[in-house]
């Protein structure tokens, strides 16, 4: 990237200018025919965020994530990156983000090293620096004592922290990863994690990343935006997010006599804010006091002689949060068939 | 353009570090060029022949001994005694033998008297090869037989004398041309066809177009690479095809730089056809189904195996813009002619073109985006 001329001192009467936030995305939209895959959506991360789209498969997050790395056009609105536009400046975008896609993409044949020096090659990285960098980066993702292996000898978790290292060997500005614990055990998942916060620490990063695990968001992420069939339904901190639905616990019970609706004398009890009825005697409450609530139901039941076969508290978790903003279960959308499957298109993943 | 030869470093290390494109993409051309240049280099021999004499006459007995001249000798025949003719007629129907000579009564009698003597040859015509060969031994029988014992010193009839320009070409050398087109035809399929979708299908592509890559960048170094994995097919098959061929071409220095010449033209031709075609397919079965039919489009109405004079008018029109033609007739002046520079002259000038061409079409119909 060119640097430009240098900018003028700030008199006392001129405001320094705020920096533009590392990612903007103002009412973006991507059709494909008269399908909208991301239906007008908006939000802006600040430098240094770890900032997670969450949603199932098929909700837009892939698709905006590409519109914001310069892969597929705009359709509508506009996506800026470090102030850059992606429509406009695409280069300059190129320049300063690091992209890792869904799919594992590094060379078997290659060596780690070959992988990732032909990566500082595209991006222009001089030799000195190119050096320098992949042996910053190997000790940083813990794979320097593989450094000659051929790829294909890695395992799934070392091939994704050698596609991590890849996507930062330009040692760009802001980091984007599609869904980078897809398929890894969950060890393998919490090392990616560590491993990303450690490295937006030491290399000053602002991360995105695109995921349909509740864990890897909560843990993770600074701020969540749930993605829902390409629009946006909410955005914050996850603290702020589980704090945002009616309760902060998750009461199930199963009573012994399902024929008799106890709905009613549910909502009725202290700290209810809601029941939902799952069929066969299932109720999930949300409840603004876990212990109190439980106390009352188990009294209700013993009163009314109907005996309690399954009960369980918890707090409010993401799964919830999604539930409450979405109206349906994340894991359930993963296994159903997509009400939509999206138009093949080059690159796109199975 | 540090960028555009990243792409080809990659291309190059995954080439050498996995040689199975090169075998497979020199396996088909040599297995054709080894059996199928033994296969119909050679002449017909062994085959059976029915004789039906009904004469018994000393000018049979000369036909029985020109037939036992052939048997000893270029044995392209061995004669089998028929009693009838109906008996040697169902025999060749049913292939127990491949042609039947009839010496018809009364034939040393009209030869004696000049009463126009005929022999008849039933022959299995449903193989024309074996059919004409037959045919054209018999034809010499019959000349020699008709031929005066004592030659006349004036000869009044005309006859032909032929100059052949070179040794006897057994059909292998004439194979070769094609074999080692056919090795960069199937290096630049795989290679440039099958792996460059395989890697659009992988994502791999993904990740080039989030660099800050041009689009000329990636398309030259693809090709570059896809064109340099070519010639060292061709390279290595025209040297191994010479050997097995029994040519000397390439000891030869200037005959080694203008094959090195025509095999770059014809690796840039094919890769920048091949990158035409396939720059907006997007599904990895496309160059699989497509890689027989461009293979018989595109091989055989370039004269490597049966001669373009030969062709129908329609089929001439494809060999007129076909690549492979330009490719093989250039690797013949070269391998088997050794025609010198002036031979090849419009070869490589045709080859430069079209692939030049080829890739000119073929760059904005590149997308840069997904």
């Amino acid at each position: 990237m060119t640097s430009g001329p240098p900018s003028p001192i700030p008199t006392s009467q001129q405001a320094p200018a705020a920096p533009p936030p590392a990612i903007a995305v103002e009412n973006i939209v991507k059709r494909y025919g008269t399908f909208e895959a991301v239906k007008g959506v908006s939000f802006e991360v600040a430098d240094g965020e770890i900032f997670g789209l969450l949603g199932p498969n098929g909700a837009g997050k892939s698709t905006l994530i590409r519109m914001m790395t310069t892969l597929i056009p705009v359709t509508a609105g506009r996506a800026l990156i470090a102030g850059h536009d992606v429509a406009r400046e695409p280069n300059a975008v190129r320049n300063i983000i690091g992209v890792i896609p869904q799919a594992l993409t590094s060379d078997i044949d290659l060596t780690v090293e070959e992988n990732l020096s032909i990566y500082a090659k595209l991006y222009g990285v001089p030799r000195a620096e190119r050096e320098r960098n992949i042996a910053t980066l190997l000790e940083a993702v813990d794979l320097t004592k593989w450094r000659e292996a051929q790829t294909k000898t890695l395992s799934g978790g070392m091939r994704r922290r050698l596609e991590i290292a890849r996507g930062l060997v330009h040692s760009p500005r802001i980091f984007f990863l599609d869904e980078p614990t897809t398929g890894l055990d969950p060890v393998s998942r919490v090392a990616v994690w560590e491993m990303l916060d450690k490295l937006r620490n030491s290399m000053k990063l602002t991360i995105l990343i695109t995921t349909h695990y509740m864990d890897e968001a909560d843990n993770l992420c600074d701020r969540i935006a749930i993605i829902d069939h390409g629009k946006l339904v909410a955005l914050d901190t996850p603290l702020a997010l589980k704090s945002s639905v009616p309760g902060s616990s998750v009461i199930e019970v199963q009573f012994g006599r399902n024929s008799i609706d106890r709905k009613p004398q549910l909502q009725h009890l202290a700290g209810v804010t809601a029941v939902e009825s799952r069929g066969s005697g299932e109720y999930r409450l949300m409840t603004a006091n876990g212990s109190l609530t439980t106390t009352q139901l188990v009294e209700m039941a013993t009163s009314a002689s109907d005996p309690i076969r399954g009960l369980s508290v918890q707090n409010t978790t993401l799964d919830d949060v999604f539930v409450y903003y979405t109206g349906r279960q994340l894991r359930d959308e993963q296994v159903k068939a997509p009400s939509f499957i999206m138009p093949p298109r080059p690159g796109m993943q199975p | 353009m540090n960028r555009m030869w990243a792409i080809v470093e990659r291309e190059m290390r995954k080439f050498f570090r996995s040689p199975t494109l090169m075998l497979m993409s020199m396996t088909l051309p040599l297995v054709q060029l080894i059996i199928l240049g033994n296969a119909f280099g050679g002449k017909v021999t062994n085959t059976r022949m029915g004789v039906v004499d009904y004469d018994h006459g000393e000018e049979a007995l000369k036909i029985h001994e020109a037939f036992q001249t052939v048997a000893a000798n270029i044995r392209t025949f061995e004669t089998i005694p028929y009693a009838d003719e109906q008996t040697a007629r169902e025999d060749v129907r049913t292939g127990r033998i491949d042609a039947a000579v009839i010496i018809p009564a009364q034939y040393s009698r009209r030869v004696l008297a000049g009463e126009s003597p005929h022999i008849g040859l039933m022959v299995d015509n449903s193989d024309q090869f074996v059919s004409g060969s037959l045919e054209s031994e018999m034809q010499s029988l019959v000349d020699a037989l008709n031929a005066p014992l004592i030659q006349p010193k004036v000869v009044a009839a005309i006859t032909l004398d032929v100059v052949e320009l070179y040794p006897y070409i057994e059909y292998m050398k004439f194979l070769l041309a094609g074999s080692v087109a056919l090795a960069m035809y199937i290096s630049v399929m795989i290679g440039g066809g099958m792996l460059y979708i395989d890697d659009k299908a992988r994502g791999v592509h993904e990740g080039y177009l989030v660099t800050p890559i041009t689009k000329l960048e990636l398309v030259l170094g693809l090709n570059i690479a896809g064109a340099m994995k070519a010639v060292l097919s061709g390279i290595s098959l025209s040297v191994i095809g010479s050997l097995l061929a029994g040519l000397g071409v390439v000891f030869h220095l200037a005959a080694v730089f203008q094959l090195a010449l025509l095999i770059v033209a014809t690796s840039i031709a094919f890769n920048g056809m091949m990158f035409l075609l396939m720059v907006r397919v997007e599904d990895p079965l496309v160059p699989r189904a497509m890689f027989g039919v461009l293979n018989t489009l595109l091989f055989f109405p370039s004269g490597a195996i049966y001669p373009i004079a030969a062709f129908p008018k329609w089929l001439r029109a494809i060999a007129v813009v076909d690549p492979f033609t330009y490719a093989v007739h250039g690797f013949k002046a070269i391998l088997i002619k050794d025609g010198g520079f002036a031979a090849i002259q419009k070869d490589i000038l045709f080859l430069f073109g079209f692939g030049i061409i080829s890739l000119l079409l073929a760059t904005p119909l590149f997308k840069r985006t997904l």
